[in-house]
Formats: structure tokens, C-alpha cells, sequence
């Protein structure tokens, strides 16, 4: 197995806080892989350490080269990086939101990825003129996901995409990002609090402890660990 | 009735150069959140700039002003790389400050280079009037606001409908979002500055010919456009050329229908309505109150 994305030994910091103590993970190409852990565990600082929107130090590969500069180069490379809270430029309309998610494309095939994208998300037409900050909350999650879609990445990271959503939304999102797995063979990684959803929609996982990888394995193996059931699954 | 129309189109032409003036404040308030004190001073340059071209260069007028727009985008774009950006850490009081030193400073270069004696400078626009239904314009009002509107229009096509203008949007609104989307933030707030410096170029030139050329050009104009955009809401364009419309057609009338409100009294004129929409409707007539996310 090769791995599409590699980290070794990354840390990063907040100014004098060390926020991540050498995190070691791969993540093959057409997997799922979720990173979970409690709050403060360095899950976000983990996605922002790859899209190097956090300074971080250690080795990280993608796709067999060195990963490095800030989000703009890391865009560029073939990932894309939807944050914690809904991700869109709530100013701007749905479509523009979805033009800005191609930015880094030199294609002008933008409409033609928008009718792909609507897909996923039949809704998106109808609001296309609509400004962002309007939509509810888990259209707002749907469409940073999908703006992330439109930059036709490599890899998708995701951070916390049910923060704050109605379980509903929160099964909703992740039966897509199931999907576009399994028809497009899309690689996602993908920081969870929902420990039992982000199980069953991942091929693996990583536990982290403050700034560390804790524990990893196959999502059953982990749903069958005493300590993750106890930790995050709550039974 | 035509004595007020002339008065109501005079003052559309004045308050066309104020809407310019302003919406380069309202761009880089957007871009940088600060006001741009040496907004005025930046344009008092370009307009020297294209000054010494034509009366000491031969240029015609309109080669020298689409030159001058030029030098002043590379200009703008230039100040904001080299003294805004490395400043844009700190507090929001320090950017001030730098442009505040930067109005001293580029009045000073001014001084220094031309001297401080009054110029008259040529109107680029025919002398004379023009009859539209009854009423006599003048040549140079029609004039002004038509390259004022001109520059707007660009302006907004460019930021509405392409895929620059829609990354410099997305830029100011949310620039650590813009950066994970691909888009070189920092280019694209220096762009903003260009394109401030190129709207304060067209303000600078098309006041020159009426007000006379001197190293303090725009310190009224830039009163006048603080209260453009104050009145239009900081943040709205659409409100920044509005509100320099409406000023400019507003104080022509008052200069002419008050009988205590000379020409004099303009200025103090302009700074009662940013004391009064200040206190009255901070965020002006189109700008959004601020909503701050927890």
C-alpha cells in the first residue's frame, strides 16, 4: 500500500504552545481515514499542520513529494481543506462560493463541475444566486464540502463536519462522503468528535492523546477496544 | 428651474470626483480595515505626475491620464507590499498611523520635487455649454462624471464578473477561507491598493483643472470623500458613490440657495454630516451593522 499522504514526526505550535508532539499517519489513496480524540487533542491542528495554514515541522509527503508553504501552495498540490464551522465565504453567493472552490483550476469548465458537484447536492442550483450566510447550517457544511468538490482534489480534509448539526445532517453529510468514496474514489481524512459515525464511515483510524497518536487500527478493531469504547462511544 | 438643474448637474460633477475619492477609501477600508488618511496625498502625486507630462513633456492630455492611472496602480500596489504589509500584524492604530506618516511624507516629496507654487492646470474638456432639454451644462461637468461613471463601471465589472475581482472579494471578506481555497491573499489586498491608487488618480486629475494644482490638492477633497463614504456606510461601494453624489449635489445647493453658507462654509458643511450620520446611523445608508460571530 502506498501511502498518498504521509506524515512522520510532524509537530506544530500556537506561539509557545506545543500543539502537536510528533504525529506519525498515513492515508492511502481511495481511503477513508479518520483522526479522533478528545477536545484539545490536537485532531484540528492535525488538518491544519497539511494545509499548512499552522507553522509545523517534520517530515509530510503527498503524493510522493514534500509537502510545504502555506494553505495557497497546499491548495495547489490537490488538497483541500474544509474547517471546523462551516467554511464558506458567507458574504458571497452559493455559486460564487462554488467559482472560489475551482479557483486554483485553470479549466474553464467551472459550470460543467458545478452540474458534478449538484449531484451530490441537487439543492444547489435553486440557491445558486442565494448569499451563503443565509443557507441553515447544514447547508452551509454541504456546501463547503462541496466548493472543496469543485477544486477536483486529490484529498479531502475534513474537520468536524457535524459540529453543531441535527444528527439527521450530521448521517446525511456522511452518507456522501461515503459515496463520492466509493463512486469517485475519493481519499478523505476526516477529524471527528462523533466517534461512532466517523467509525462506520472510515476504513481506519487514529486515536490521538494530547498531541500524540494514541492508538490506531482498523475502525472495527477500534470499535471493539475497550478504552475507545469506554472514551468515545460511550458504552 | 433651469438655474436649478444647472446647480443640481455642477454639484453631480463635484460629487462625482468626491464618490471616486471616497470609493478608493471604502476599497482599502474593505481590503485592510483602516482608513487610508494619505489617500488624498497618494492622488495629489499621480495628478503631479500627469501634470509634469503634459505641461513639460509634450503628452497629450489623455495618453498622460492613461499613464498616470498606471504609475498610480503600480504605485498603490507598491506602498501596500512595502510599508502596509509589513505593518498589517500589529493593531489596527499602527496601520493608521503609517498612513498618517505616509500623507506627511508623500506632501513633503511633493513640496520637494515641485515646490509649493499654485499651478493651473488645462481642462481636458472643451470650453463651453452644452443644451440638454433646456438646461446649459457645462462641457466639463458632462465630462467628469461621464470618466467618473466610466471608471466605476470598470471598476464594478471587474470585481462582479471576473475570476480576480471575485478572489479580491473573496480576499477581504475572508482571507485565511481564500487562502485554503488557493488564492494568494496578499497579492490580492496589494491589488486592492492599486486599484484605490488608480480611483484617487482619476479623483486628483479631474479636480485639478477647477481647484488649481498645489502640494495640498486634495486635503479638502479628502474631507469631502471621508464624508462620502461616511454618509454612503464605509463598507458599501454602492454607498460610497451615493453618498458622493448626493454630498456633491447637496452642498452645491445649500452653497447656493442658503444665503450664510457661502463657498466657505462648505467644508464645516461636510463635517456636520459626518458628525450627524455618525451619531445619528453609524453604518450609513448602506452599510451593514456589524455582526460579530461568537
Amino acid at each position: 500500500m502506498t501511502a498518498l499522504l504521509e506524515l512522520d514526526a510532524v509537530e506544530a505550535r500556537y506561539g509557545p504552545v506545543q500543539a502537536l508532539h510528533g504525529i506519525t499517519l498515513q492515508v492511502a489513496e481511495r481511503e477513508v481515514v479518520a483522526v479522533l480524540g478528545a477536545n484539545g487533542a490536537g485532531k484540528t491542528t492535525t488538518l491544519r499542520a497539511i494545509s499548512g495554514t499552522v507553522r509545523r515541522s517534520g517530515r509530510l509527503e503527498f503524493a510522493g513529494k514534500p509537502l510545504r508553504g502555506g494553505p495557497e501552495a497546499v491548495a495547489r498540490a490537490g488538497i483541500a481543506h474544509v474547517p471546523e464551522g462551516r467554511g464558506t465565504f458567507t458574504e458571497l453567493t452559493v455559486h460564487e462560493n462554488l467559482r472560489l472552490g475551482a479557483y486554483t483550476r485553470r479549466e474553464r469548465s467551472v459550470r460543467a463541475d458545478v452540474d458534478r458537484v449538484a449531484q451530490w447536492f441537487p439543492w444547489i442550483h435553486e440557491r445558486a444566486g442565494q448569499q451563503a450566510g443565509t443557507l441553515s447550517g447544514g447547508e452551509q457544511q454541504m456546501l463547503a464540502v462541496a466548493r472543496a468538490l469543485m477544486a477536483r482534489p486529490r484529498l479531502l480534509l475534513l474537520d468536524e463536519p457535524s459540529l453543531g448539526l441535527a444528527p439527521m445532517i450530521v448521517r446525511e453529510i456522511f452518507r456522501i462522503v461515503r459515496e463520492l468514496n466509493e463512486h469517485d474514489g475519493l481519499t478523505v481524512l476526516v477529524v471527528e468528535q462523533d466517534a461512532r459515525i466517523a467509525l462506520r464511515t472510515a476504513a481506519r483510524a487514529y486515536v490521538l492523546e494530547v498531541g500524540r497518536v494514541a492508538l490506531e487500527g482498523s475502525s472495527k478493531e477500534l470499535q471493539e477496544n475497550e478504552s475507545v469504547r469506554r472514551s468515545y462511544l460511550g458504552y | 428651474m433651469a438655474d436649478f438643474l444647472q446647480q443640481v448637474v455642477a454639484g453631480l460633477a463635484s460629487g462625482s470626483i468626491y464618490a471616486a475619492l471616497a470609493l478608493a477609501l471604502v476599497l482599502i477600508h474593505r481590503a485592510t480595515g483602516v482608513i487610508n488618511f494619505a489617500q488624498g496625498e497618494m492622488a495629489t502625486l499621480s495628478t503631479y505626475v500627469a501634470w509634469t507630462l503634459t505641461a513639460n513633456h509634450g503628452w497629450g492630455y489623455w495618453p498622460a491620464f492613461a499613464f498616470t492611472l498606471a504609475v498610480s496602480f503600480l504605485g498603490g500596489a507598491a506602498v501596500h507590499q512595502a510599508i502596509i504589509r509589513p505593518n498589517e500584524k500589529g493593531s489596527v492604530l499602527r496601520v493608521v498611523i503609517v498612513t498618517i506618516g505616509l500623507l506627511i511624507f508623500v506632501n513633503g516629496l511633493v513640496t520637494l520635487i515641485w515646490g509649493g507654487e499654485v499651478r493651473a492646470v488645462e481642462s481636458p474638456f472643451p470650453a463651453g455649454t452644452t443644451v440638454i432639454a433646456g438646461v446649459a451644462i457645462t462641457t466639463a461637468d458632462i465630462g467628469t462624471i461621464a470618466v467618473v461613471l466610466g471608471t466605476v463601471a470598470a471598476l464594478w465589472a471587474l470585481l462582479q464578473y471576473t475570476k480576480l475581482g471575485l478572489a479580491m472579494r473573496a480576499a477581504a471578506v475572508n482571507p485565511a477561507e481564500a487562502r485554503l481555497v488557493g488564492v494568494r491573499v496578499t497579492w490580492m489586498l496589494s491589488f486592492g491598493w492599486g486599484l484605490a491608487a488608480v480611483l484617487g488618480a482619476v479623483a486628483g486629475m479631474l479636480a485639478a483643472p477647477t481647484v488649481f494644482l498645489d502640494p495640498n490638492l486634495m486635503a479638502a477633497l479628502l474631507i469631502y470623500a471621508f464624508a462620502a463614504a461616511v454618509l454612503g456606510g464605509i463598507d458599501s461601494p454602492v454607498g460610497a458613490v451615493v453618498g458622493g453624489l448626493t454630498l456633491g449635489v447637496g452642498l452645491n445647493l445649500i452653497g447656493t440657495y442658503v444665503d450664510f453658507v457661502g463657498a466657505d462654509l462648505r467644508l464645516p458643511v461636510a463635517l456636520l454630516v459626518i458628525l450627524v450620520v455618525l451619531l445619528v446611523k453609524p453604518t450609513g445608508i448602506f452599510g451593514k451593522s456589524e455582526v460579530r460571530r461568537v
